[in-house]
């Protein structure tokens, strides 16, 4: 599976489009990393675990969106977006979503 | 009596700490930043390379999850009552943004080149009865390609 976010694949030549396809996950921090995190907010600095937690989630997001990728027949995605919103306090939401499309593997460059 | 130590002590804590932690961190962008010149990163889709030596393409992607500390915190929401540039938070977003950047190019070491590089912010763990920035999420994308040799 060939993951893109510009609108081709070079060196590879787009057959067949299936469309949007799309992931999501919606993640809330546990309690250990809140007070963690809330003893680094006073001195600053970088959250690890807030930071491994949204990586971890965003993986998982673009994993669903491969195995739906997938289900349509398609070996590639691109124009890849990601996307985050805060839907409920200590919660976010990750989506990403891209166009499923079947390239020609090996094909030449047209 | 107690309360005012408390806060005293935090503040005291949060501007010593917190710009210890933030110089480290500036000293520790610029020399990896100085590193990794070599390797172009852009914001356009497509910059005309020729298809034919383009070996892979692949996403990529880094992300930075940073904190602002009590003393700017502090002064940040005095900012609020006069209006006006609020530079603490610059420091933070630049910081945060620079690794991102940082991490997704560190992730792709072979790429000869990033196109289509997109930066995204989120605003994460904000508590409902504070207002203001908890802290800050930026992630930075793009598609890594490699070149025949």
């Amino acid at each position: 599976m060939i993951v893109t976010n510009i609108e081709t694949i070079p060196g590879k030549r787009i057959v067949e489009h299936f469309g949007m396809v799309s992931g999501n996950t919606i993640r809330a921090k546990h309690i250990g990393r809140d007070i963690m995190a809330s003893l680094k907010n006073i001195v600053g600095g970088e959250l690890k675990g807030y930071t491994n937690l949204l990586q971890e989630s965003r993986r998982q997001a673009t994993s669903r969106m491969i195995k739906q990728a997938e289900e349509l027949g398609a070996n590639a995605v691109v124009n890849v977006r990601f996307s985050t919103s805060s839907i409920a306090q200590g919660a976010a939401e990750l989506y990403v979503y891209g166009t499923a499309v079947r390239v020609e593997t090996g094909g030449a460059a047209t | 009596m107690i309360d005012l130590t408390v806060f005293v002590v935090l503040v005291v804590l949060g501007y010593v700490a917190g710009s210890l932690f933030e110089k480290r961190h500036f000293r520790s962008l610029e020399k990896r930043e100085a590193a990794q010149l070599s390797q172009p990163i852009v914001t356009l889709e497509d910059v005309s390379y020729p298809e034919d030596q383009i070996e892979s393409a692949r996403l990529v992607s880094g992300s930075a999850v940073i904190s602002v500390d009590y003393f700017k915190r502090l002064l940040a929401s005095l900012r609020n009552i006069f209006g006006g540039k609020v530079k603490s938070y610059e420091s933070l977003l630049d910081r945060a943004r620079r690794e991102a950047l940082l991490r997704m190019k560190e992730s792709a070491p072979d790429a000869m080149a990033i196109v289509n590089v997109r930066i995204e912010t989120a605003s994460i763990g904000r508590r409902a009865n504070k207002k203001g920035v908890g802290c800050v999420e930026a992630m930075a994308y793009g598609t890594a390609l490699t070149f025949r040799k």
